[in-house]
């Protein structure tokens, strides 16, 4: 009896040490880039893998911030994913409310052809959106990304929104009616606060992925530096300046902190979401 | 008599109010659709259809005089080297990763799926950093981590693994499988919680019953637990497999498809031919070509998955019953 608790003590220990060792190395090059980058030219060399600087200095961010357009290009970031997922959001809102809580002519055909572009890679269609944004005189800048970005079928909110509509009880909707309401003010005022949950979920999720968003960005932003996103700017920064490591992942560290650090405010509703598409 | 013209008439009636309700109906949906529909044609149905246009065409995109060739791109594809060394590339980092994806990815998912184990939210977050973490941002950075004088070949040669400094990504052997090594890292949190959302149905009292029939966890697993979740399983192996096919923004940034295209995919090629200058003038149509035949590919891959999991499902179910 004493020798089997021994030995779950010491199986727990293992898998504890394990699953530590694991996480270590999983986050290891994240933590070298923010270490990194609070390191000298000089120290970056000298200590290659250790974490922790001698000498922490915000000379790097300073200089990417300042001369290297990163504040400009933050700035972008933050207004191209602000916008996108507020468009993103009212419409996937709208439709799901429409097909969760109505028969009308077209629904099915309109869901099976959201469902069928899944699998439509964006390389498909990248070249044709670039024309599209360039007739709209829109190439090169934040407009043009907010809208191409907002563009496309987010096949995943549209499930979660339709099934969510689905389930609220008919009974609501007829008070309102009774009430006065039209369908848009039924919408507004008694549905809209409704999903918030799911509005939560994706607005986070649409946050990450835009925030991250990398081929549509680099496309339309080729010839007009300054509408580019964080993820294209350090690209086109480390083309231009192969040696500035430690500027490098700076402009890195300004990318990805504040997703992380949001992600892991809000990660229940990212983890539900994600795992609300591979159930429907 | 009257009484039943009266009768008709309010038939007529009460089915004209339906049908103009009907109609009314319509146009709410269709108005709340509007945004959706609109936003889906101007950047995804308009460009599908566009592209295979554009496919049909000798241009550059640079000037406006686009000659119509009809199929010429696509037999000029045909024999492309380059084309079919990114096909194969894009097919051979697909082959490779999604295996490896679903096994790293479900052993996590089944060792964290353990109520039992304390602290399990905070060790499913760490696993999942990478994901959220911008790809082309990862790309940059491993480029130096894995570099010559980088941490790791720093590591190799302090453990004595290595000699010399190995070039991960500039060595046409080695630079695939450091990309998948990279994808696999960076992409594992999100399979890990598909899985954990199928492990999740498998009830407690089936791990209750083979503990009393003094199953270990392992042969737990195997016997019990994979069964059950194995349609998840070929859910998530096709999105993988999919999501695989469409890799763009870890090469871009990571290798730009090279050494000498050894890992030149698809979506690099694309971007390649239509974007960038230093192959010469852009060929938006031959590009368009490209990218047409390889939607076409992913769409195939991804009906044939499916009709092999359908089958497999099955064949499942007659051998259990």
């Amino acid at each position: 009896m004493n020798q089997g608790k021994m030995k779950r003590r010491i199986k727990k220990v293992v898998v504890y040490l394990f699953l530590s060792a694991v996480g270590f190395v999983w986050i290891y090059p994240i933590l070298w880039m923010v270490s990194a980058s609070f390191k000298s030219q000089t120290e970056f060399f000298s200590n290659r893998i250790g974490l922790i600087p001698e000498a922490p200095t915000f000379e790097n961010f300073v200089r990417i911030w300042n001369k290297a357009n990163f504040g400009t290009y933050f700035l972008n970031t933050v207004i191209v994913t602000v916008f996108t997922v507020i468009l993103v959001l009212i419409m996937t809102m709208m439709a799901g409310y429409a097909m969760g809580r109505y028969q009308f002519v077209g629904k099915k055909a309109a869901m099976g052809i959201f469902l069928a572009s899944i699998t439509i890679p964006l390389v498909s269609t990248i070249i044709p959106t670039y024309e599209v944004v360039k007739s709209m005189h829109l190439v090169g800048t934040k407009l043009g990304l907010i809208l191409s970005q907002a563009g496309g079928a987010h096949v995943i909110f549209l499930l979660l929104f339709t099934s969510f509509f689905e389930s609220v009880p008919k009974e609501l909707e007829e008070a309102s009616k009774m009430d006065g309401c039209n369908y848009f003010k039924t919408f507004f005022y008694v549905m809209m606060p409704l999903c918030k949950p799911i509005a939560t979920t994706v607005v986070i999720m649409e946050t990450i992925w835009t925030w991250n968003a990398f081929m549509l960005p680099l496309v339309l932003t080729l010839n007009n530096p300054s509408a580019r996103t964080l993820a294209v700017g350090l690209y086109a920064f480390k083309g231009e300046n192969t040696v500035d490591w430690t500027g490098i992942a700076a402009g890195g560290t300004i990318a990805v902190i504040p997703i992380i650090i949001l992600f892991i405010i809000m990660q229940k509703h990212f983890v539900e979401g994600i795992a609300g598409a591979v159930k429907s | 008599m009257n009484k039943k013209a009266v009768n008709a008439g309010q038939t007529a009636e009460t089915s004209r109010k339906k049908f103009h309700d009907r109609v009314i109906v319509n146009l709410w949906c269709w108005l709340f659709m509007a945004a959706a529909v609109i936003f889906y044609i101007l950047f995804q149905g308009y460009p599908i259809l566009c592209s295979i246009w554009y496919s049909l065409l000798d241009w550059s995109g640079l000037t406006t005089n686009a000659s119509f060739v009809g199929l010429a791109n696509y037999r000029e594809l045909l024999e492309d080297q380059l084309f079919w060394n990114a096909f194969a590339n894009s097919l051979k980092y697909t082959a490779m990763i999604v295996p490896l994806e679903l096994v790293v990815s479900l052993f996590f998912a089944y060792i964290l799926n353990n109520e039992k184990l304390k602290g399990r939210g905070i060790f499913r977050t760490i696993y999942f950093i990478p994901v959220i973490t911008t790809a082309s941002v990862v790309g940059i950075i491993m480029i130096f981590i894995l570099g010559v004088q980088g941490p790791l070949n720093y590591l190799l040669n302090w453990l004595h693994i290595t000699d010399t400094s190995v070039n991960f990504l500039g060595t046409a052997k080695y630079a695939m499988p450091t990309l998948v090594a990279i994808s696999l890292w960076k992409d594992c949190g999100t399979y890990m919680i598909y899985w954990l959302a199928g492990l999740q149905g498998v009830s407690s009292d089936v791990y209750e019953a083979a503990a009393i029939d003094g199953a270990g966890r392992g042969k737990t697993f195997f016997y019990i637990v994979l069964p059950l979740i194995a349609p998840t399983g070929g859910i998530i192996a096709i999105l993988c497999a999919i999501n695989s096919l469409k890799v763009f923004d870890i090469i871009k940034t990571m290798t730009e498809g090279g050494p000498f295209y050894a890992t030149d995919v698809i979506a690099t090629f694309v971007y390649r031919t239509a974007f960038s200058s230093e192959i010469g003038m852009p060929r938006l149509g031959y590009a368009s070509a490209a990218a047409v035949f390889f939607g076409i590919t992913v769409i195939v891959v991804g009906l044939i998955l499916n009709m092999v999991k359908n089958r497999l499902g099955k064949m499942n179910q007659e051998v259990s019953q």
